[in-house]
């Protein structure tokens, strides 16, 4: 297929190849640690090897007499511009919100927290000079365990001496319906035909992952006042109101650049130190400034993710409906609050319930500080968390009752036919069509053939047994409805915009607030504009990343790019095409009514001869020689949208998993993976970025998971300590779709950026409990690891002993 | 001369000792004085100012940064540069000209296998290494050739596809 679209039919759902390819292939790139400014000042960073310590003394001096040391700062010198980070989620009126600073003052919490920074010429003589300086630490106890740190007694990791209450609980986040709707009541009201079943799961920490390491370079040699920032950064308008609340500096000198991001997954979905110190020191030497972090600088510094840990109750009757269920969870803050840390967990509150209809449903949640990396929002952020509960406790449930999982869920799932439907939670799901996904996923992994082969190998003892993992989940995206968010006491809107430009040489310049690392929001976001404005897709220039070209946004996370960024497109690009009629009419000498847009131009009614196309409109509208009375010269227009209401994407993966019994190995035999994100534009995207969330979530079942030892060391500190899985781990994966256009947006789309990453996990898990539910597992740890599924065999038969 | 300290407009200090090199990268024969501590990834990056091999490690973990040394992949964040000293270097510059596409670059863009493209350079490095050792390789050769290199974007499987692609159209070409 060639790029360049005719414009007979619409460029929506086409799987064009990516207009952002040739470059990235060619290495013709902009990353933010390719940008050599003349006279570039190199920072580096000198992090506490400590989990918890007082600072006794820090003396930066000795670093100053290295060789081309510039300056050097701790806490102390950078005094003022030692600013406070912020977080923008205060999700309880009496959160514990310690200050957190970007050096650390008197303390550290967590092994990486910064402690000074060294300045110098070049990139290798600042790492040198990092241990010149002069530090005396003096250890206090850490506190890792989430339980520990609750009890009576633990060690603070914010003490009150530190102006907090002492305690490490950072909120209770309550929602317990009283009277009918609790859980016990609806419990009580079933009688001996209630069965509830209790489950503790771990959701464990992990990575973000992104390839491109964090990097920022600030410099205050733009033009007139400005401050330039290139950063790494998911969120770069986000990071312009804050780094001017931070820093003081007015918001309207600071530009902040996006440039090729490499990756972001959540991670890049940040305000860090590293950005406040680049910034705060340009400003304070007049110079530039660049920071490009090493990997084991990401390891312990930039934010982690997941580490929940889950108690869950679900109650149904004997024959399988479902009455309601409790979670109650332990959320790992880590030893700071970054910028949405401690509503990550409440994003997943809204999806315990999942695609199940239950009248009852009570949630509580509880933060906790640990001297850990903080934590923050990694792909899925809150729902992958949710899902894996709902998703394994479903199938707990059907084992208790003797059920297959799959006619459990089946069951108890919201049909087709009751869309819009209002869950327990409070989320109005718009539509969806589990049944048609289901079906189609069956069909593809052929399950009736696998439960007999899996009985098969039961009879005959194989020492590789078969395992069959169901995931039928939803997820809601597309943040959000501003006035959700300001509901649930989020600081910033929701909203996205975008502005179009039909310029006088007829190419579109679609200036959008949607910021890709990697999504291909160029190719895609130029086949919407193209749709409706008939222009083929090679002459629309997609411009982001850059608050100077494209001032207002609010970002890519939360897979709302498309869902919320995909309005604001059609609706500018519709606006546009309304202007233009009006010029075009006057061109033709008739009432705009009279005019036809098709195929880019506009035709008179009944005298299609008599045409104007869009680029002469365009044309006309810049030298303004002949506008109709009234009509303002240029042909651009703008819109901002806040979204009616998230979107629901869906699927149902299938995961048929072998597992070896002697010596706990597990295999993928086979993933399918059907899923409904309603309206595709690019189906080759979709497909690419089902196939990169399904390896995340993967990932955490089979292979990933942070780990401390319990004086906070963190373990698995390389890439070769964390295994990130590679090609040789994985399987190629079968992937089909429905389409349930959705109702809350007019194009129709949902996002699918998470869904990948939020179904897997417990497919992969389920399929392995499955395999090993006769030996009498009925849990596994993350991540599957031999080991773990060894242990978990060990255990049971322990038991069974 | 081309080090590090280039970034200093004043002379390199003479208190850095440095050796001389010669590199040839992508066919360009270069003599280079060099600290010898200098990594490879560093010197192709910083010195040449060839930015389309990329570091996303510091621990050979990742393999963004594979170049071919002497046609072998290698990471060249755990290659000194002095050892790269009479040999030739290969980076994702000297894959294609501006005009044609190597088939592996057409692959990766046919079969969608890159995404934010930051690993893409380093996979096609070692993909090349793989097609010139083995013109036709199963889904599972490819697999094990790239098992040094982390995408984070694609979940490999086109990745894979591309790779395959690359190699249907290389032997055609050569057939």
């Amino acid at each position: 297929m060639t790029e360049t679209m005719d414009v007979t039919g619409s460029a929506i759902g086409r799987p064009l190849r990516r207009k952002e390819d040739a470059r990235l292939l060619h290495g013709q790139t902009n990353w933010t640690d390719n940008i050599q400014l003349a006279g570039t000042l190199h920072m580096a960073v000198l992090r506490s090897p400590m989990a918890h310590a007082k600072i006794a003394h820090i003396d930066v001096s000795p670093a100053l007499e290295r060789p081309h040391v510039v300056a050097a700062f701790s806490a102390k010198e950078l005094g003022e511009l030692n600013g406070a980070v912020p977080c923008v989620w205060p999700v309880t009126d009496d959160i514990q919100m310690p200050p957190f600073h970007a050096l650390a003052v008197d303390k550290v919490r967590h092994v990486g927290d910064c402690v000074a920074v060294v300045i110098a010429n070049t990139k290798y003589a600042a790492a040198d000079a990092l241990d010149a300086i002069d530090v005396d630490y003096e250890p206090l106890p850490a506190v890792i365990d989430m339980e520990a740190a609750l009890k009576q007694g633990s060690v603070a990791v914010h003490d009150a001496a530190d102006g907090s209450l002492g305690t490490n609980r950072c909120y209770d986040f309550p929602l317990k319906p009283t009277g009918d709707g609790s859980f016990e009541a609806a419990v009580k009201a079933a009688g001996d035909d209630a069965v509830v079943v209790k489950r503790r799961f771990i959701n464990q920490r992990i990575i973000a992952g992104f390839m491109e390491p964090r990097a920022v370079v600030a410099s205050p040699m733009g033009m007139s006042n400005e401050m330039t920032v290139w950063s790494a950064t998911q969120i770069p308008h986000v990071l312009r109101v804050l780094l001017a609340l931070v820093t003081g500096l007015p918001e309207n000198t600071l530009r902040i650049v996006a440039p090729d991001v490499g990756g972001g997954f959540g991670g890049k979905l940040q305000l860090y130190r590293e950005e406040v110190l680049a910034v705060q020191i340009a400003r304070h030497l007049g110079r530039t400034v660049k920071w490009v972090e090493t990997r084991s600088e990401d390891m312990v510094s930039s934010h982690h993710g997941r580490d929940q840990i889950q108690d869950i109750q679900i109650a149904a009757t004997k024959d399988g409906k479902l009455i309601g269920m409790k979670v109650d969870l332990l959320a790992n803050m880590g030893a700071y609050l970054q910028i949405i840390t401690p509503g990550i967990p409440l994003l997943g509150m809204f999806m315990f319930p999942a695609i199940y209809k239950m009248d009852a449903y009570e949630f509580s949640c509880t933060g906790v500080f640990t001297n850990t990396t903080p934590t923050d929002a990694i792909r899925g952020a809150g729902r992958p968390e949710a899902t894996y509960a709902i998703e394994r406790i479903m199938d707990e449930l059907a084992a208790e009752l003797g059920m297959d999982p799959l006619k459990l869920r089946e069951m108890n799932w919201i049909k087709n036919t009751e869309f819009p439907y209002t869950t327990v939670a409070g989320l109005a799901y718009d539509s969806g069509n589990y049944e048609a996904a289901t079906e189609r996923a069956l069909e593809l992994f052929g399950y009736d053939e696998l439960r007999a082969e899996q009985e098969q190998r039961r009879a005959s003892g194989d020492p590789v047994q078969l395992g069959l993992g169901i995931s039928t989940f939803t997820e809601m995206c597309g943040l959000a409805p501003s006035r959700t968010l300001g509901a649930l006491k989020y600081v910033a809107g929701g909203w996205e915009h975008c502005t179009i430009r039909a310029l006088p040489t007829g190419k579109i310049e679609l200036i959008t607030g949607t910021s890709p690392h990697g999504q291909g929001h160029e190719t895609a976001w130029s086949q919407i504009a193209s749709s409706i404005l008939g222009v083929p897709v090679d002459d629309i220039e997609v411009v982001h990343g850059d608050t100077g070209r494209a001032p207002y946004g609010m970002d890519t996370y939360g897979s709302r790019s498309l869902a919320v960024g995909g309005q604001a497109i059609k609706k500018a690009a519709e606006r546009l095409v309304e202007k233009a009629r009006i010029i075009a009419a006057h061109q033709l000498e008739c009432s705009p009514d009279d005019l036809d847009f098709i195929q880019g131009e506009f035709r008179v009614k009944g005298d299609p001869a008599k045409a104007q196309p869009l680029a002469a409109v365009a044309f006309e509208a810049f030298t303004a020689h002949n506008l109709p009375d009234g009509v303002e010269p240029t042909l651009q227009a703008e819109a901002t949208v806040d979204p009616n209401d998230f979107s629901y994407p869906h699927g149902t993966h299938l995961a048929a998993m072998e597992v070896d019994v002697e010596t706990g190995k597990v295999k993928i035999r086979k993933y399918v993976a059907v899923d409904d994100c309603g309206v595709q534009v690019n189906p080759l995207i979709v497909e690419g970025q089902v196939h990169g969330g399904l390896v995340c979530g993967i990932a955490q079942a089979l292979y990933e998971g942070v780990e401390y030892d319990s004086d906070g060391n963190l373990l698995t500190a390389s890439l070769a300590d964390y295994l990130i899985p590679s090609a040789a781990d994985l399987p190629s994966f079968i992937t089909d779709r429905t389409e349930t256009p959705s109702t809350t947006n007019p194009l129709g789309t949902k996002g699918i950026g998470e869904a990948g990453a939020i179904a897997s996990t417990p497919a992969i898990i389920n399929g392995i409990v499955d395999a090993l539910r006769p030996m009498g597992v009925t849990d596994v740890k993350m991540p599957a690891t031999p080991e773990n599924v060894w242990r978990a065999i060990q255990a049971a038969q322990g038991g069974a002993q | 001369m081309t080090s590090l300290y280039e970034e200093i407009p004043a002379a390199p200090p003479a208190d850095v000792p440095t050796r001389r090199v010669t590199i040839t990268v992508n066919g360009d024969r270069r003599t280079l004085d060099i600290e010898p501590r200098l990594l490879l990834s560093h010197l192709i990056r910083q010195g040449l100012q060839l930015t389309g091999t990329h570091m996303g490690c510091d621990t050979t973990g990742c393999g963004t940064c594979t170049v071919l040394l002497n046609g072998r992949p290698v990471k060249s964040c755990t290659v000194l540069a002095v050892q790269a000293d009479g040999r030739e270097v290969e980076t994702v510059e000297g894959l294609s000209s501006a005009q044609q596409l190597h088939p592996l670059q057409e692959g990766f863009k046919q079969e969608h296998g890159l995404q934010c493209g930051y690993c893409t350079p380093g996979m096609m490095m070692a993909a090349k290494a793989l097609l010139e050792r083995n013109p036709n390789p199963t889904e599972d050769e490819v697999r094990w050739a790239l098992s040094g290199n982390i995408c984070r974007c694609t979940g490999y499987q086109n990745i894979v596809k591309a790779v395959l692609w690359a190699a249907d159209k290389m032997r055609e070409q050569e057939g």
